[in-house]
């Protein structure tokens, strides 16, 4: 696939919150945080499965890399990626806070590639 | 065995109206945190002497009106950085916190002001119960003085709905347990049946004594006669403190004239009387004027009503209430940022900055208007300084209005630079009275401590308080009253000259009625009904209080 | 400062093997503060946590006594008195020394922390400027219409969620507060309300609304400016809105009626508002909003706040220095500028010299550049859990966890001021214990007496 570019958005979700109690060094938080969800539309456009890994860089360059899952049916429009709050959400943003006091966390403007299919990694 | 570390305030010219001592050359003794009498024993010498020769020396002060502590003040804080980076700034020293200015100072600054200012005990005018526990931590860092608070109740459900089903002894009941649940001092009424009706409809508020609140059914008179029978029934110390319905409109003179009449004879104090002494029609400023005089005329032949003034200084400040219709009111008037809250069960709260000119035909008459009440009311010990702070201006104002009373010449020079129409519509230019030391004592001490049923304060006699505040007389009563030679609060020296020299917490002053405890079960069966948090989450335990003092009510007390 | 409101609710120890009841226990993972929780503890455990919700039920179930050293000085486990004068070193020494957290802290722990930034002249920071600092901001612009949660259940009967996701966020929001109490003028209930939820994406809240409004992300200041502009009757360009606002402009003038038509409605707004383009100019719009419809009809807004004591930290750090978060002391007395005194800025632009974090985790949550210089300077960190932050701090403090082994307050996101109920005691000390103890010290450094 080509580099595209989306809009991301980390929220709180029911399974990070309670990593959150659970420990964050523990499973649950741990796959949560790592788990970015893409709309279908969008995984078969571009020929993505569940489990490919993708580099995402944010707009100072910054970038993570980070598995793939597919959103509920029409919970994110094509374009929107989301992504559980965390370690890697708050890499993709960048120092600056606009004299607001805090970074923007969400509506990032990201680009997507593929870095690893899923069947070669297994 | 140690001798008693006595401390004498030596030869100073105290006014305690209290005791009858009209600027008499005396000593004040002092033992631990009162005052006694001098020891027989001649052999005897205090610890310390403080030497007041040619100083006055009077209680200290007692501000029985502002808003110091609790979700509105703390809100206005939030609201209004812009006014405190401007401002004087408060460093910490190694004694004291830093702290923030402005018309809403912080908590630090509240206390250290207002000790600095000679007063030593103040009293929150209006919190709703359910963040009484929030005052509570509020008054914990509020240094210097001792602080208390009124609950609002006047548009509690539960005592309206006790009204409507005509269940007397519920109403006294359930007052009594809210104090209680609070660690309150006195029932406050607020705009009474006013703030659920804006609750429950667009601009929504009564108009006058006599329209029913919807759904319940009672009329502010009622609300007003039913607290005041049962307050004056629990043998409260302060029976009920009143903001009356219609504040600051045109023509409201009548509906203060009513709530007067309401109090059938009951002991009620009207407080902040300027913003409703307001003749003209209504809504219409052009016909604006004082309606002092009458109002005036009723208090001086009533002596079941006492009142506090409010009084306006030209400035800019922060207009703070629990009368939720009167802020949205204010708010378009001044169009600037606007806060409303409305609280469950029990009250609202309006917050806007506002400027009161000198050159505005309105705001000017509100400051004559304030002026008339202190020198229209004969008996002074029924009349009480207060700027209702910040509301009508800062405590920090006191002096300035101390010099306005005891100085008809500087009242004048005031006076002409507010359009001339004042002159016609108020009668401040016709008077010429001016108040003696002695009777600024009474409206900012003795008057005070006796209003709200303080037996150990606002007076020098033994088994008083040691609360003392000691001036240097000028003949500017400004320059005189504004910065106190030595401040000391429960026998402790805490500021000279405008400086801390220590610092304490200070007591909480709250009531503990008696009350039929089997009443519980009907207040707990409606709580749980209708509220958001858990009955047993509700009551304020005294581990809140860094140190209570429980006033005695006259027909007994809870214990514990 | 007292300390007596945190000793009188210490929590009692059990027999071993003993159930025991802990009723009206108060939750404190979310801004909802539920103080409705029956808790059932055996043996220092939470075995049972009756009307908790998902996220509560993890938070009470979770957390029993951490078995790790109550101090950590340099990753080595030290008694607590040396991490005390460590901690109290480390905070003297700095040229700017910065506190931040203090949402996951009961109020008398923030109270002895805001103490300590004006001993030491330093900076103190919640975890507000990350999340509604910029509804702080816009607070102070407009102001704000509001009602507490009890009038929410009782009077409202048009519920609007904005940037929201409670059923993740705030599980119980809809039933204890917002959708499904029978209130005093609502007595049928979810029936008597009319639900409305506008986000970017379908979260897993949207099928509790009757209507769902998906605009474009990064939109949400010109769709509440649509809204402003009907409420005032000014003519727009249908076309135009559906453009911006990726919405049919008939689906506004319809929000707009009933907004105009319910008796009394409130709007409830998350982070997507505030942490997406237009940050505080999105807040300041929908409280704006919010004071335009007091014209028509009765309105309020809330923040949903996230933290169990974010609010606490809001009105500790007001009362004691008049301004909400971001407040610095280095000239000895309180300044505020979000921007510049915020956690975000003093350490992205390394300015922070020093930093103690209390109940946070800005190594795991905050920008690279903020994260990199943290770990750079010596810094303490109290948490009750280990986290990226206690792992990389100089000093870190394993603390007791507040509603479950300490007492004190907190406040709900409605201001409403709550006890806490704890289950059991812990063998390690309570933020308080440990801010009070690096307090005394820094105070002996620096030769206060106050």
């Amino acid at each position: 696939m080509n580099r595209e570019t989306f809009i991301l958005i980390p929220g709180r979700t029911t399974d990070q919150g309670c990593g959150v109690s659970e420990g964050k060094f523990r499973d649950k938080y741990q796959k949560e945080v790592r788990a970015l969800r893409v709309a279908p539309g969008d995984m078969a456009r571009l020929g993505l499965a569940e489990g490919d890994l993708v580099r995402l860089t944010g707009e100072e360059g910054q970038s993570v890399e980070v598995g793939i899952t597919a959103a509920k049916k029409d919970e994110l429009p094509e374009g929107l990626l989301f992504i559980a709050y965390g370690e890697i959400s708050s890499r993709l943003m960048t120092g600056d806070t606009h004299g607001s006091g805090i970074p923007t966390s969400k509506g990032m403007e990201v680009t997507m590639e593929l870095v690893q299919k899923a069947s070669v990694a297994t | 065995m140690s001798l008693p570390d006595y401390t004498k305030i030596s030869q100073g010219i105290v006014y305690d109206p209290a005791n009858g001592i009209d600027g008499e050359v005396r000593d004040i003794w002092i033992l631990d945190q009162h005052i006694v009498d001098a020891p027989t024993d001649r052999a005897i010498r205090p610890a310390r002497v403080i030497d007041a020769q040619g100083l006055v020396v009077m209680p200290g002060g007692i501000d029985m009106h502002c808003h110091i502590a609790g979700p509105k003040v703390n809100t206005a804080r939030k609201m209004r950085p812009e006014e405190k980076r401007r401002d004087k700034q408060m460093p910490r020293t190694n004694i004291a916190h830093s702290g923030t200015l402005g018309s809403v100072p912080s908590t630090f600054a509240t206390g250290y002001k207002y000790s600095a200012l000679g007063y030593t005990t103040a009293f929150d005018a209006a919190v709703p119960p359910i963040g009484a526990r929030h005052a509570h931590e509020e008054f914990d860092d509020t240094p210097c003085i001792d602080k208390g608070f009124y609950v609002l109740m006047g548009n509690n459900h539960y005592v309206m709905q006790s009204l409507m089903q005509q269940e007397p002894g519920k109403l006294k009941a359930f007052i009594a347990w809210l104090l209680n649940a609070t660690k309150g001092f006195a029932p406050k009424l607020v705009n009474p049946g006013g703030v659920e009706v804006w609750k429950s409809k667009q601009a929504g508020n009564v108009s006058g004594l006599d329209t029913k609140v919807d759904h319940f059914e009672v009329t502010p008179r009622q609300i007003v006669g039913g607290v005041a029978r049962a307050a004056a029934e629990l043998g409260l110390p302060h029976p009920v403190h009143i903001h009356c319905n219609n504040l600051g409109m045109p023509g409201n003179w009548e509906t203060t004239l009513e709530t007067m009449r309401a109090l059938e004879g009951h002991r009620g104090h009207i407080t902040h009387i300027q913003f409703h002494s307001y003749g003209g029609g209504e809504g219409d400023e052009n016909t604006f004027n004082s309606k002092a005089i009458p109002l005036a005329d009723y208090v001086n032949s009533h002596p079941n009503i006492t009142v506090d003034v409010g009084q306006v200084l030209f400035g800019e400040t922060t207009s703070m209430t629990g009368d939720g219709p009167l802020g949205y009111f204010l708010s378009k008037i001044y169009g600037g940022k606007w806060f409303s809250a409305d609280t469950e069960m029990e009250s609202g709260c309006g917050i806007t900055p506002i400027k009161y000119r000198n050159k505005s035909l309105v705001h000017a008459l509100q400051w004559a208007i304030g002026l008339e009440w202190f020198l229209l009311v004969q008996d002074p010990w029924r009349v009480v300084m207060s700027t209702d702070h910040p509301n009508g201006g800062s405590f920090l104002a006191y002096p300035q209005i101390i010099r306005l009373l005891m100085d008809s010449t500087y009242r004048r020079d005031i006076l002409k630079t507010c359009p001339p129409e004042v002159r016609q519509r108020s009668s401040l230019a016709d008077i010429d009275r001016e108040y003696t030391l002695n009777e600024i004592a009474i409206i900012t001490r003795a008057g005070p401590a006796k209003i709200l049923g303080l037996a150990n304060k606002g007076h020098l006699g033994p088994g008083a308080d040691a609360d003392i505040t000691i001036y240097t007389p000028n003949e500017n009563a400004e320059v005189m009253f504004e910065m106190p030679r030595v401040v000391i609060k429960s026998g402790r020296v805490l500021v000279e000259q405008g400086e801390i020299r220590e610092s304490l917490i200070g007591k909480t002053l709250h009531v503990q009625p008696l009350y039929d405890i089997e009443m519980e079960a009907d207040i707990q069966k409606w709580f749980e009904k209708y509220y958001s948090i858990r009955w047993r989450n509700y009551p304020v335990d005294l581990s809140y209080l860094h140190q209570s003092c429980v006033i005695p009510t006259r027909h007994g007390d809870l214990q514990g | 400062m007292t300390s007596a409101t945190t000793q009188a609710h210490a929590p009692t120890p059990s027999e071993p093997g003993q159930l025991k009841v802990i009723q009206d226990a108060t939750c404190t993972f979310c801004g909802c503060v539920c103080d409705d929780i029956d808790l059932t503890v055996k043996d220092d455990h939470i075995i049972e946590a009756k009307r908790a919700c998902v996220l509560g039920k993890a938070w009470f179930l979770n957390h029993s006594i951490e078995d790790r050293p109550s101090c950590l000085v340099e990753g080595q486990p030290a008694m607590l008195d040396e991490g005390y004068d460590r901690a109290a070193q480390i905070l003297t020494q700095g040229k700017y020394p910065i506190i931040y957290g203090l949402s996951d802290s009961p109020c008398e722990a923030q109270r002895v922390a805001v103490s300590i930034a004006d001993w030491i002249k330093g900076t103190i920071d919640t975890t507000t400027s990350v999340c509604h600092g910029p509804s702080g901001m816009a607070f102070q612009g407009v102001g704000e219409v509001t009602c507490s949660l009890g009038e929410v259940a009782n009077r409202c009967d048009l519920i609007m969620f904005w940037g929201s996701n409670p059923a993740e966020s705030h599980p119980r929001h809809f039933t204890r507060y917002s959708l499904m109490p029978k209130g005093m003028f609502l007595p049928n209930g979810r029936k008597d309300r009319t639900c409305v939820i506008v986000d970017v994406r379908k979260t897993k809240s949207a099928k509790a609304a009757d209507i769902f409004i998906q605009i474009k992300p990064k939109k949400d200041f010109e769709a509440l400016w649509t809204l402003r502009a009907l409420a005032k009757g000014v003519d727009l360009d249908p076309d135009q809105v559906q453009r911006e606002t990726g919405v049919e402009y008939s689906v506004w003038v319809d929000l707009m009626e009933r907004m105009k038509g319910c008796k009394y409605g409130v709007i409830f707004f998350g982070m997507g508002l505030t942490m997406t383009r237009g940050k505080h100019a999105n807040s300041e719009a929908i409280l704006a909003l919010t004071r335009d419809m007091n014209a028509f009809t009765r309105f309020a807004a809330k923040p949903n706040r996230g933290h169990g004591n974010v609010t606490g930290a809001d009105n500790v750090v007001s009362w004691r220095t008049g301004y909400p978060f971001g407040v610095n002391h280095s000239r000895g007395y309180p300044r505020f500028n979000p921007g510049e005194y915020t956690t975000s800025d003093t350490l992205a632009n390394r300015e922070a010299d020093c930093a103690m974090t209390i109940a946070c985790d800005p190594l795991a949550n905050f920008s690279q550049p903020a994260r990199e210089h943290l770990a750079a300077i010596p810094f303490i960190a109290l948490d009750t859990k280990e986290t990226p932050t206690t792992r990389a701090a100089t000093v870190a403090f394993t603390v007791a966890t507040y509603g479950i082994n300490t007492g004190g307050t907190v406040y709900r996101m409605d201001d409403v001021p709550i006890p806490l109920r704890p289950a059991f005691p812990s063998p390690h000390p309570s933020d308080y214990d440990v801010l009070t103890a690096i307090e005394q010290r820094v105070k002996r450094i620096l030769g206060v007496q106050g």
